[in-house]
């Protein structure tokens, strides 16, 4: 296996036994989106129809702003001298940047399928093409995930740095939430969503080639 | 390892950060197979030089070179497998165990798994390999620590108050991997207010007053 990818993953593996041990996503940020999605019931009223449009669209925004959350608080706890002591390990900040967005992506995927089923069972939303589901699910996970983890190094970076993260994440997510909510507008109306992917799919690997460029200078400027 | 390069040297360097200067026109060599001592005061400095030797910070000025390689240049991220560095924070990750703190270390330097175990039996962890790190006190997290850089074997020790929270066996370990990276060729670099105990470990100490090396 090539170091890289071998530190890679003894981060991913390291980061979600933290994750674990804690349970803050699986405690805290999952039941907050659940109660999320049953909150806008009460604002917008109980009418079943307008759940039913409605939903998926609120589905994907709550996906988005928890995700983002989930990924740039895992790299908030990270503290100076253990960024020390793993940087003199030998640690590539590439294999930090793709370990930590493969532990984000996978919480993500977790957050996404429970919430998800909370989802259909809120808002009556018809689940229609489930491989392309799955595909969706996953793209926008890697995506969310990269984004996420490019925003955390970002924040990581220093000092100001974290007013900047709403700037930043907000218009990156847009394609995503475009693609997921038009992909399953999509599947419901028997529409082709293959340019939908192809979006989420682009979004996924132009993040990922700026995270993997900025990841050693980002770094470096701590 | 080439013999005729020292392991350390800094000439001129300086530190600004902003308008404060943390430090001002060090000098300093160290020679393969020395130890130096760095004492001063609180404030002085001496983490901050820690970090430029450990290829953490980059000096603002001067010429710094370990192993030869430049500290200016990118260079210098290839060096840092070679240089040890245990602060006086500790730097484990809490919700892990100890075995799966130095597992992580292990795997990131491709290190094999099996001696993480040993290297926890030779600093007297074995017993509590499956506890996790925050649950252990400063020392046996200190001890930790030191297991990590008995895996590997480093060209350059940077041991930041290498004596504090530890008892005598765990002292004796200290003095022990220090003596096997001197007798392997490498330096040390010690920082310490106990200036009795560093002065025996030391070939040679200095003092860092307001971030000039004296």
């Amino acid at each position: 296996m090539s170091g890289i990818r071998r530190q890679a993953l003894a981060v991913a593996r390291r980061d979600l036994a933290r994750e674990r041990r804690r349970g803050e996503v699986l405690w805290v940020t999952i039941p907050f989106g659940v109660i999320a999605l049953l909150l806008v019931p009460l604002a917008i009223g109980t009418d079943q129809a307008t759940l039913h449009r409605v939903g998926p669209g609120l589905y994907w925004v709550v996906v988005l702003l928890f995700g983002v959350l989930v990924g740039v608080r895992g790299a908030a706890d990270e503290t100076g001298p253990q960024r020390d002591a793993a940087a003199l390990l030998g640690l590539d900040p590439v294999a930090v940047f793709a370990g930590r967005t493969i532990a984000t992506s996978s919480l993500l995927v977790l957050f996404e399928i429970v919430v998800g089923v909370a989802a259909v069972a809120f808002y009556d939303i018809d689940l229609i093409g489930v491989g392309w589901l799955v595909v969706v699910v996953l793209l926008v996970a890697a995506g969310l995930g990269t984004l996420a983890t490019l925003a955390s190094s970002i924040v990581a970076a220093g000092a100001g740095a974290a007013a900047l993260v709403p700037l930043l994440v907000a218009p990156l997510a847009i394609p995503l939430l475009l693609g997921a909510t038009q992909s399953l507008d999509g599947l419901r109306q028997g529409r082709s969503i293959l340019s939908w992917i192809l979006l989420m799919i682009v979004v996924v690997l132009v993040l990922g080639i700026v995270g993997v460029v900025s990841s050693g200078p980002l770094q470096e400027s701590r | 390892m080439t013999p005729s390069v020292p392991v350390v040297e800094l000439r001129g360097v300086g530190l600004r950060v902003g308008t404060t200067t943390i430090l001002r026109s060090v000098d300093l060599v160290v020679d393969p197979g020395q130890a130096v001592g760095l004492f001063g005061a609180n404030g002085a400095g001496k983490t901050t030089l820690l970090r430029i030797l450990g290829t953490l910070t980059r000096p603002s000025e001067g010429l710094a070179r370990v192993l030869g390689v430049d500290l200016t240049t990118t260079d210098r991220y290839d060096l840092r497998p070679r240089i040890g560095l245990v602060g006086h924070t500790p730097a484990l990750y809490p919700e892990l165990t100890l075995r799966e703190n130095l597992a992580f270390a292990a795997e990131v330097m491709g290190v094999e798994r099996g001696r993480v175990d040993e290297v926890l039996s030779m600093v007297g962890l074995a017993g509590a390999a499956e506890r996790s790190a925050g649950a252990c006190s400063h020392g046996m997290q200190r001890r930790a620590e030191f297991a990590r850089e008995l895996m590997v074997e480093r060209d350059l020790l940077l041991l930041d108050e290498p004596h504090s929270a530890l008892d005598r066996d765990a002292v004796d370990l200290v003095e022990g991997l220090v003596a096997r990276t001197l007798g392997r060729g490498g330096a040390a670099v010690l920082v310490s207010h106990d200036r009795d105990r560093v002065a025996k470990m030391a070939d040679r100490c200095v003092e860092l007053e307001a971030g000039v090396l004296r």
